[in-house]
């Protein structure tokens, strides 16, 4: 205590916000709210093999790297060679941080064995090493990994409890911000009960072993005076430190565009209202094997780059270089968007690890290329390397992230057999804003595709089905036929269109012949109007040339009569001579 | 007291011992006092103390893995015994030393 006492006064007594201290983490900063209490303890405990001492000593290095605040790590375990060797596989070199005096690593060896208790002690040593190492490099920061060997080296446990608590006390007010690391114990968070005396801030290292797949989780177990995310984050150890997976939202307040992205299906855009998705939507496309689904997001991502929009695709399924080659085949191009750099193919089985390290890894991807577009092929994959309702969370949390970074995301899905609407796409279709379903439709013996939008969150779309057609020009979308017979699609379609067109065909040359024959018929009518017209005529004539000939008949009658009355009247007197004389010839006749 | 070297007028010195205190404190000084006291009765002329205070010059913690405060550390004859505490139970004290045998005491 006399040594710690003189420095008492420099602890921070008024805390009116809790100053925090950046680890530099990846992920456990946005998890914490921005780093570990500055200026206490804080205790991380797991299991062996879990990260403690990679936790801390990253802590160390990224303070001395990144934030110019130097460390010194007490080491229980291992020699500072031991460390520097184990932590060289994750880029960080010990040997030139510490010789540029920015990390200070003493090994502290206890063996029991060798040491006899005779009388009353207490760990001044363990202070004054502590002191001294702090004060040669200006530490800020200090790891103990793993103060619990303490306990195995020295018999006296109510001695080194009271000289643990004296230490973290001495830590707090030398104003030092500390990782302790400690051992999980049976039923409590370490072996021999640290956390009585760190109590500012717990963080428990999980793994566990699913289906041969190892995931390593966090957990801030609490953190006085802090909010702090309350979850298991699952985390990874890559080669170049930790990674943890935060949740982004706990609330739902990503902004919502209204800018409108080409879905590079013109047919499709149409679809949607003519403009395509909503930026930073996340879009489902599923389907069953062969429908498709990685060529309408070739078509997607071609038209982003084509725009010069950055894209991630994360393959589950195909190395990059088949889809490179296999969208060519569809007319795409996909090899020049990468060479320029705006295309980026992240491929991997999904087995290699579980659905946590995925998401981490997608996570840090995103991060590092910073794309407007993202397409995970299929989504499916992940939802192997997990329980369903874990990768539903897990799923929530990659859209969320995605679309708090505005960052428009394609999905795919492979379903099963003849349902399309299989579980776990029910399961994760409640978080996309956009379901895209592409089905088989068989008939007429041959298996052709279909598309249509199940949903489309704020968009007035389409609500037919329309025939998807791969061709070497890429993606087309027909108008499906819809007859007497339903749907038909495919040579069935064509069919029936052949059909359709023959049938009208007929129909129109009926209607020619109906027309010819009523033409022929009125012009037989007109001739026979002509005939007996011209009858007529010749009627007329006969009867003209009749009447002609009785006049001259008569006229000549008449003549010949008067030539006659004029002969008699010569004979008998001039008086009798007109009519009284035809009289009277007749009379007398 | 600070890196006091107790010299017998013998010329032979068969034992080395260091004392470890951090500052001259009720402990430290009991310590010292115990070994003294052992050493003259078991010891006698045979052996040389040397007393370090941590206070004054901590690096020298590192070089004996001193955590424990007082340790007395048997540097000669090898090998390197470390005996912790005020060195107030002697039979221990002794054991440690190895100038009596820890069958008899019990086993640690």
């Amino acid at each position: 205590m006399r040594s710690s006492g003189k420095r008492r006064h420099d602890s921070e007594v008024a805390l009116v916000s809790l100053p925090k201290c950046p680890t530099g983490i990846h992920g456990l900063d946005e998890i914490a709210l921005g780093g570990l209490p500055r200026g206490r303890p804080t205790l991380v405990c797991g299991a062996a093999g879990c990260g403690k001492t990679l936790l801390g000593m990253e802590f160390l290095v990224r303070g001395a790297r990144d934030f110019d605040e130097p460390g010194v790590c007490l080491s229980f375990e291992e020699t500072a060679e031991e460390l520097a060797a184990n932590v060289a596989s994750l880029g960080f070199d010990l040997g030139a941080l510490i010789a540029r005096k920015k990390l200070l690593i003493d090994h502290i060896y206890l063996e029991r064995s060798l040491i006899e208790e005779a009388g009353e002690y207490n760990l001044e040593g363990l202070f004054v090493r502590l002191g001294h190492a702090v004060d040669s490099i200006g530490a800020k920061r200090v790891l103990l990994d793993s103060v619990e060997a303490l306990f195995a080296g020295l018999q006296d446990e109510a001695v080194l409890r009271s000289e643990l608590r004296r230490l973290f006390r001495w830590l707090k007010d030398r104003g030092l911000t500390a990782v302790v690391t400690g051992e999980r114990g049976q039923g409590t968070l370490t072996r021999h009960g640290l956390e009585e005396y760190i109590s500012d801030c717990v963080i428990l290292l999980d793994h566990h072993i699913t289906d041969t797949v190892l995931t390593r989780r966090l957990r801030i177990v609490k953190y006085r005076g802090s909010t702090h995310g309350t979850n298991e984050y699952p985390f990874l150890i890559e080669t170049d430190g930790l990674s943890v997976l935060p949740v982004t939202s706990a609330e739902l307040t990503h902004d919502a565009s209204n800018e409108r992205v080409s879905t590079g299906v013109p047919a499709l855009d149409a679809m949607f209202g003519g403009k395509g998705y909503f930026r930073g939507s996340s879009v489902l496309v599923s389907g069953t094997a062969g429908t498709g689904k990685t060529s309408l997001t070739a078509h997607f991502v071609d038209a982003a780059c084509a725009r010069g929009e950055r894209c991630v695709f994360f393959s589950f399924e195909e190395s990059a270089d088949q889809i490179v080659r296999n969208m060519r085949s569809i007319g795409i191009d996909l090899q020049r968007w990468v060479d320029k750099g705006l295309l980026r193919f992240q491929a991997a089985r999904p087995t290699t690890f579980g659905l946590e390290m995925h998401l981490v890894k997608i996570h840090r991807i995103i991060q590092e290329a910073d794309p407007s577009i993202v397409v995970v092929d299929p989504v499916t994959a992940l939802l192997q390397s997990g329980a369903i309702d874990e990768t539903r969370s897990m799923l929530l949390r990659l859209v969320d992230f995605l679309k708090e970074k505005q960052i428009t995301a394609l999905m795919t899905t492979l379903t099963s057999g003849t349902d399309a609407r299989e579980q776990t796409e029910v399961q994760i279709s409640s978080l996309v804003d956009a379901w895209l379903l592409l089905r088989d439709i068989e008939s007429g013996g041959e298996r052709n595709r279909g598309i249509y939008i199940l949903k489309a969150r704020g968009i007035a779309h389409s609500n037919q089905i329309r025939e998807f057609l791969l061709t070497d020009r890429g993606v087309e979308l027909r108008e499906v036929y819809l007859g007497e017979a339903g749907l038909l699609t495919g040579s069935a379609r064509v069919t029936q269109e052949a059909k359709d067109a023959s049938d009208a065909q007929l129909a129109q040359l009926e209607l020619e012949r109906k027309k010819l024959l009523l033409e022929r018929k009125r012009k037989a009518l007109e001739a026979q109007i002509a005939a007996v017209q011209l009858e007529l005529e010749t009627e007329e004539q006969e009867a003209r040339q009749l009447v002609a000939q009785e006049e001259l008949k008569r006229n000549k009658l008449e003549q010949d009569r008067g030539e006659m009355a004029r002969s008699r009247s010569v004979r008998r007197g001039p008086s009798e001579s007109n009519g009284g004389s035809s009289k009277t010839r007749g009379g007398r006749k | 007291m600070k890196a006091a070297s107790e010299r017998n007028g013998e010329p032979t010195v068969n034992w080395e011992l260091r004392l470890y205190v951090a500052g001259q404190t009720a402990k430290s000084l009991l310590a010292f006092a115990n070994l003294k006291r052992i050493c003259e009765e078991h010891l006698a002329g045979e052996y040389r103390i040397e007393v370090v205070d941590l206070l004054k010059n901590p690096q020298l913690a590192k070089g004996d893995q001193i955590l424990a405060v007082p340790t007395l550390v048997r540097k000669l004859p090898e090998p390197v015994r470390k005996i912790i505490g005020d060195l107030s139970n002697t039979e221990r004290v002794l054991v440690g030393l190895d100038l009596r045998p820890r069958s008899l005491t019990g086993g640690v």
